[in-house]
């Protein structure tokens, strides 16, 4: 139990470290409010509508190819841990079937030019 | 001792080894750049070599006026620094800074290393959301897309020190190096790793979420003074954690040189992290920044595919053996 109470602490400790800083440091500030100064920074401009608009997100599909990826190369970690201790002609085979799958998503991928930036 | 007084103490310690290895890195930065650029860096403000510039700038910092954009989510716009920040104090848990010296020996270190750094997006999207700003929001946008791109070759490039280590300990990663460091027989692994914790870290060749020439200064843009200085607190902290992982899974974490024994394995520990730090600022004042495109392609059609090879070529030769 020791082990996460560490990260509790730890986890509400670098939360709170930032906040207490900007709340505690702020005796030594001024603070003049000014609508020119509170408006979106755009290079000196003045700026016109909002960033809430909507957004061409490119990288749409490569965020679907990340979750893919991504939980298939977890995956091989408890393989790794305990290859040495496998039959290693077997375990051998069995990952290059797996990675076989996950390259052909790839080259699948590649060719339906998902990973083409737009 | 009390578990709860323990953990306060590692806490107290982790945070003020973060703020002061900002201090460090903010002037040591200065002064590399200025040197790389045959300047003197920062020299007038005083103490030895400038190194005082590093508490003006704090200073500076804490004075400034804190104003808030008009049209920010507030929510978000105050909690993103806090969010950036949890995750590079978390990570010095596992790290093994000595033979006998790490905060808490997880046994997934590995894991719990490579799935808390990917929080910082949160905390960047949130800053990058939250500002209302358009600049900030192309700049999240790229660092969401970043991190896709090199989360998986990082994770493939550590899966060969696993295989030889068979263990996701990083204690026991570093104690299987007694022989040999792991950056002779993973030199691939190595190579891709440190490629991909760079644009992990938003770093110069591969700093387009904050492109300065484009995007003002990416997702932080509307942040100014302490709350601009907590992220760049976190920013240097994740790249000495960083630096301070390559070293555990490649270089040998505290183990020292041959001869040279006598010297405190967490001094060795701290010089390699820094001395990797030194080539990260180096790239930096060496190459040009990447295009979009490029660094997508970089990551997915050649980091990829290599550390895929390099599993397989470890798994081959492991069998063989």
């Amino acid at each position: 139990m020791e082990k996460y109470l560490d990260i509790v602490i730890f986890t509400v400790a670098g939360a709170l470290f930032p906040l207490l800083t900007v709340v505690g440091t702020a005796i030594i500030r001024r603070r003049y409010p000014d609508p020119v100064k509170q408006g979106a920074y755009e290079s000196g401009e003045i700026p016109f509508g909002d960033a809430r608009v909507r957004f061409h997100i490119s990288y749409y599909i490569f965020a679907l190819a990340f979750l893919v990826f991504d939980v298939e190369s977890i995956f091989l970690y408890p393989w790794a841990v305990v290859y040495l201790h496998l039959s290693r002609g077997l375990a051998f085979g069995e990952i290059l079937v797996f990675v076989a799958i996950l390259l052909a998503g790839w080259l699948y991928a590649w060719k339906k030019k998902v990973l083409t930036w737009m | 001792m009390n578990i709860y007084l323990a953990a306060l103490l590692k806490v107290v310690g982790v945070l003020a080894f973060v703020l002061g290895n900002a201090f460090i890195l903010i002037w040591a930065e200065r002064k590399i750049s200025g040197y790389m650029q045959r300047r003197y860096g920062p020299l007038r403000v005083g103490g030895p070599a400038g190194l005082l510039q590093s508490a003006a700038d704090i200073l500076k910092l804490m004075a400034k006026e804190d104003f808030v954009p008009g049209g920010a989510d507030l929510w978000l716009w105050w909690l993103a620094p806090a969010v950036a920040l949890v995750p590079a104090v978390l990570v010095y848990l596992v790290l093994p800074i000595g033979r006998s010296f790490v905060l808490q020996n997880l046994s997934i270190g590995l894991v719990f290393f490579a799935s808390v750094t990917s929080f910082t997006l949160i905390g960047i999207f949130m800053a990058g959301w939250g500002s209302n700003n358009k600049y900030s929001l192309l700049g999240a946008m790229r660092a969401g897309a970043q991190l896709f791109s090199y989360e998986i070759p990082l994770i493939l490039s550590t899966i060969g020190v696993v295989m030889l280590t068979g263990s996701l300990t990083l204690q026991r990663i570093v104690a299987a190096q007694a022989n040999v460091w792991f950056v002779v027989p993973q030199i691939v692994g190595f190579l891709v790793f440190y490629v991909a914790s760079l644009a992990e870290l938003n770093r110069t060749p591969f700093d387009l979420a904050e492109a300065e020439s484009e995007l003002i200064a990416g997702y932080f843009t509307e942040y100014s003074g302490i709350r601009w200085a907590m992220f760049a607190v976190a920013e240097y902290s994740n790249l000495f954690t960083t630096s301070a992982l390559a070293v555990t899974l490649f270089l040998g974490g505290w183990r020292p040189l041959p001869l040279l024994a006598f010297i405190p394995g967490w001094v060795w520990f701290v010089l390699k992290t820094y001395v990797l730090v030194f080539v990260g600022i180096w790239i930096r004042w060496t190459l040009p920044r990447v295009r979009i495109d490029q660094l997508m392609d970089l990551g997915w059609k050649f980091l990829f595919p290599v550390s895929v090879a390099n599993v397989l070529v470890t798994a081959l030769v492991l069998a063989v053996r």
